[in-house]
């Protein structure tokens, strides 16, 4: 599904991502761990477009984004086409970033009748039942800013899930989130890996990691310096840094 | 009294005058505002330091000089020069004036939407285009209505500047009357009337910002 290899990104003089890699399948779960400023972030924004690169090679489905030729150039296919690769992939940000002005049932709706064109009476009822789903029916006409932060992200969960995305890249989404509301999001997740949906997860929350990811990726300093399946590396961590991080949060 | 009537008719000829550079200078200078706003903010440089540019002289030289630019002098400037009646000089004059504060307004209320909204609509499959007519502007509008409303009020009193073209407008043909009929009655129904159009203004700007208290942000 995600084929990003070798990427680098520098911000200024600063190498964020020093040659990350990552392979993908079809209904895997993958949580992404790591100190802050390793770059988790950074390179999830790099998959969807949202930052550039500055070298490697990201393919989606097959079909690929950017890539590098022999002279150390990037090129990213033209802006269409990158939007339309992009479509695969949803997104759930720590900050939310729900559309204020915009109802929840809007917030889901807007972007199917604008981006596919879906007609208003065809995507409402699927957009209720979405809702349903992550269970904010009663919260279907309120507005974003009356919403708990834990509501907030379920709403942006299935405005990203009415878009039928083949991915869903998540970064810290329960961060910004009081604890007691951490609950209701993860479940939330859980359900959609239980639905086999593909999940890339940037996360704190350990326990998540190790119940649902079905492979764990430890980042430090732009690399990835451990990638192995969940219950291994938190029984055994090889490297150093991933057994005095993990030392740390536990 | 009769005095009082007597000079409704004319005042209200010039509140004619006073409503048309009003309606007009607003229909052309809001939407050329806006695109001078986006092309301010836009990615490429060179566009948005020539907006700056003109934006700088708009805002930098009284508006009555720019309207006695426009009336005798562009006549007379080579290629772009031509001469406009006293009706079409001012209404220019008015709409690339008020078109600068606008356009100023729009840049500070797009530019202070979150980053957030935009990778939102981005990573849902948005084009800049369709961000900012779905997501931003929208956002804008509730944030800009008092400094447009600002604005807009301060058009109306400064329509009273095309006099320096001989337009009749309601400050000019109240002054009139003053100078025929050693007089200040006219003066007085003038304010009304301006403070009438102003009223209004104030009022439906209140409607439209309740409006959009609707949703917090
Ligand atoms: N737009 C930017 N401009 C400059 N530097 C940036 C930018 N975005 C991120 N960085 C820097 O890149 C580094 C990696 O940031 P990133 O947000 O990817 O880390 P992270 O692993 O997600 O951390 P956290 O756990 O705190 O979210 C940090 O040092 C950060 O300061
Ligand atoms: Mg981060």
């Amino acid at each position: 599904m995600i084929h990003a290899d070798n990427l680098h990104k520098r911000f200024g003089s600063v190498e964020v991502l020093k040659g990350v890699s990552l392979s993908m399948q079809k209904g895997e779960v993958i949580a992404m761990i790591g100190p802050s400023g390793s770059g988790k972030s950074t390179f999830l924004r790099c998959l969807n477009h949202l930052e550039l690169i500055n070298r490697g090679q990201i393919a989606i489905e097959g079909e690929v984004m950017a890539r590098t030729d022999e002279q150390g150039h990037c090129h990213y296919m033209p802006d269409a086409d990158v939007r339309r690769i992009c479509r695969k992939m949803g997104m759930v940000f720590q900050q939310f970033n729900l559309f204020p002005h915009l109802t929840v049932l809007q917030n889901i709706i807007e972007a199917p009748m604008t981006v596919k064109g879906i007609k208003r009476d065809e995507i409402i009822p699927k957009a209720e039942e979405l809702l349903h789903k992550v269970g904010l029916a009663a919260k279907r006409d309120s507005y974003p800013a009356r919403l708990s932060g834990g509501q907030k992200q379920r709403v942006a969960i299935a405005r990203a899930l009415a878009m039928e995305p083949d991915i869903m890249l998540f970064d810290e989404p329960t961060s910004a989130l009081d604890p007691e509301l951490t609950g209701e999001v993860l479940r939330t997740m859980r359900q959609l890996a239980e639905e086999h949906m593909t999940m890339l997860v940037v996360t704190h929350e350990m326990a998540f990691a190790r119940e649902v990811a079905s492979r764990v990726i430890f980042m430090d300093h732009g690399l990835i310096l451990e990638e192995r399946p969940a219950e291994e590396l938190f029984a055994d961590p090889q490297h150093p840094r991933t057994r005095e991080f993990l030392r740390n949060m536990l | 009294m009769d005095y009082l009537l007597s000079t409704l008719g004319p005042l209200l000829q010039g509140t004619a005058v006073t409503l048309q550079v009003f309606l007009v200078t607003i229909v052309l200078s809001v939407p050329l505002g806006l695109c001078l706003a986006l092309l301010r903010i836009s990615r490429y440089r060179i566009v948005g330091r020539l907006v700056n540019a003109y934006i700088w002289l708009m805002r930098g030289t009284p508006l009555m000089l720019q309207m006695l630019f426009i009336y005798f002098a562009l006549p007379f400037v080579p290629v772009i020069g031509v001469r406009l009646p006293d009706f079409p000089a001012a209404i220019v004059a008015f709409a690339l004036n008020y078109a600068a504060y606008f356009a100023e307004i729009f840049r500070a209320g797009i530019q202070s939407i979150d980053r957030g909204q935009y990778e939102g609509a981005k990573v849902l499959g948005f084009t800049y285009g369709q961000t900012m007519r779905r997501i931003v502007l929208p956002q804008v509008i509730k944030r800009i209505l008092p400094p447009v409303s600002n604005e807009t009020i301060t058009l109306v009193k400064d329509t009273s500047l095309i006099y320096v073209l001989a337009m009749n407008d309601l400050l000019r043909a109240a002054r009139g009357m003053v100078q025929r009929d050693f007089t200040t009655t006219p003066f007085i129904v003038a304010a009304a009337f301006y403070l009438l159009m102003t009223l209004v203004l104030t009022w439906g700007f209140q409607r439209l910002e309740k409006r959009y208290a609707v949703y917090d942000e």
